[in-house]
């Protein structure tokens, strides 16, 4: 685990991958940590942000191996099956680029069942993981200044849905009416780490 | 209450964000100078967190209905009530009916409007900060809007001793990012020794710098992390983006630097076209910077009576009033339109 400074007020913890920053960030949110602002995993990290003049970065710093060790309660990732209609704008073009036709797109992204790695860019947005490697392109040259709420797309060796209209750089191959994120729920986000999601063809 | 008569060119609510949610991709967002923020609200006797306007290079116009204190804090203006030229950096008070009227910001980039009570508008996962990137908490302020406000605490007037002043350049301290060594040493001697402009498409969410490129020395792709305010990103292109407040949680450009915590206030303050440096200092220097800073709010932050608010007011507006004069002979008095008051 390599921990690296990252400004005055928070460390970047490298970790081996998402399921262990996930890991950190569960124990470490059950710590009662004075001045903690922010716990942030990422694709093989955990951002902490705090006050610096509160918490003592150093120290905490010094007992994440340690914290790392604490034993876990299991989690219970549940199982989702979002419909999708695979009409998205890029959907041609990255046939084109894959030199395969439209339904080979559709069939080789919606096999798989995806597991979400963490969350991440926008509220409720997954990154998921398990994309046919058959499937990878990097993000469109020029990013969209707006890609539309509920977008299924695609970049690099991740899949995802956007859950609001954001600026964003992927391949749009279709369109779900499924509500990611929903600041009024209980639990805003639709999905968490560690769940499965299946995307069913619409017709 | 409060009536929105105009408002402004970008006017959003912001408190001190919403952060803890950050894992469900949540943004911080939350005023981009929260010193200032701090500051106005302290000025008016709320808690460091209310909710207040942020004004974005144009002021406002509003009706206050009911009586309320108020401040203004942040980038400077020139503002009136009913006529009457307003100092910043002072507890202020409107009477029921007064229109308040906030003109172009001519230094820095974002002004603060507190109101004593604060802005009472419905907070959406544990704050009513406006977060234009995620759409969540309140809409940017609209003609004709009403603003309610929370009760009252009775508390004395205030000013802020030594007020901040915001110009075109600014040198931003730093501290070397996470991923410094993914640049060559070059890009890491022109990031301190450059000099870089802010672009006109540069929002809550970062600054976009133009300057010489930063190169890399590993073409990898980064695995998307947890960002900070105040992180230097640099994506492809090698033009820097300084990031704010309203970023997205996680990104995937690999961070050069950051600016320190103490310096987050000034870069929120960067106007389109500002020249901007960067200098290294140790961690050290960084806390003790944001400790002064701390510092600052309450020994910094005066109780003052009415008359020597009074006389305060009258001494800033005259010192703004010569300073204004010196700039339009500079001018020739040609381009600067002195407001009467």
């Amino acid at each position: 685990m390599n921990i690296r400074p990252m400004g005055d007020s928070a460390l970047l913890v490298e970790t081996r991958d998402s399921a262990e920053a996930q890991k950190l960030r569960r124990v470490l949110a059950a710590e009662d940590i004075p001045g903690l602002r922010q716990l942030v995993p990422g694709y093989a990290s955990l951002l902490l942000a705090a006050d610096p003049l509160v918490a003592d970065l150093d120290t905490l710093a010094r007992r994440l191996s340690a914290l790392l060790r604490t034993p876990q309660q299991a989690i219970n990732p549940r199982s989702h099956e979002i419909a999708v209609r695979y009409a998205g704008e890029d959907l041609a073009a990255v046939a084109a680029a894959l030199h395969m036709d439209a339904e080979e797109v559709v069939r080789r992204h919606s096999a798989p069942v995806y597991e979400v790695a963490f969350l991440g860019f926008s509220p409720g947005f997954a990154y998921l993981t398990g994309l046919d490697p058959k499937l990878q392109l990097p993000r469109l040259a020029t990013p969209r200044t707006r890609t539309p709420e509920g977008a299924v797309a695609m970049a690099g060796e991740f899949t995802g849905i956007y859950p609001q209209a954001t600026p964003g750089g992927w391949q749009v191959l279709g369109l779900t009416t499924a509500k990611l994120f929903d600041a009024t729920r209980a639990s805003p986000a639709l999905f968490a780490p560690g769940d499965q999601v299946r995307f069913k063809v619409l017709p | 209450m409060i009536q929105v008569l105009e408002p402004g060119l970008f006017t959003t609510i912001q408190d001190l964000g919403r952060d803890g949610l950050g894992h469900l991709g949540v943004p911080s967002a939350g005023a981009a100078d929260a010193f200032s923020l701090r500051v106005g609200n302290r000025l008016v006797g709320n808690a460091d967190g209310g909710a207040a306007l942020e004004m974005t290079a144009q002021g406002v116009s509003l009706r206050f209905d009911t009586p309320a204190s108020f401040a203004l804090t942040g980038g400077d203006v020139e503002a009136s009530l009913d006529s009457q030229p307003l100092p910043m950096y002072q507890t202020l008070h409107a009477p029921a009916g007064a229109s308040l009227r906030i003109g172009r910001i001519s230094a820095g980039f974002r002004t603060y409007l507190t109101v004593g009570g604060g802005l009472l508008l419905p907070k959406v996962l544990g704050s009513a900060s406006s977060d234009t990137f995620a759409n969540l908490g309140p809409a940017p302020l609209a003609a004709g809007m009403h603003l309610p406000i929370g009760p009252q605490a009775e508390a004395p007037g205030f000013y802020l001793r030594a007020p901040p002043r915001f110009g075109q350049t600014a040198r931003l301290r730093i501290l070397p990012g996470p991923q410094e060594e993914w640049f060559t040493e070059g890009a890491r001697a022109v990031l301190s020794s450059g000099e870089y402009s802010v672009l006109p498409n540069s929002d809550r969410t970062g600054l976009r710098l133009a300057g010489v490129a930063l190169s890399r020395s590993r073409s990898d792709e980064l695995p998307s992390m947890g960002m900070v305010a105040g992180a230097i990103q640099v994506p492809g292109s090698g033009q820097p983006i300084v990031l704010l407040p309203n970023h997205g949680t996680t990104g995937g450009y690999p961070v050069i630097a950051n600016v320190i915590s103490a310096d987050l206030s000034l870069l929120a303050q960067l106007p389109a076209g500002a020249h901007i440096g960067f200098s290294s200092v140790t961690r050290d220097a960084a806390l003790a910077a944001l400790r002064e800073q701390e510092v600052r709010l309450s020994r910094d932050i005066v109780a003052a009576d009415a008359g020597l608010l009074a006389a305060r007011a009258l001494m800033s507006l005259a010192a703004r009033h010569a300073s204004l004069k010196q700039a339009a002979v500079k001018d020739g008095g040609r381009h600067i339109r002195i407001r009467r008051g």
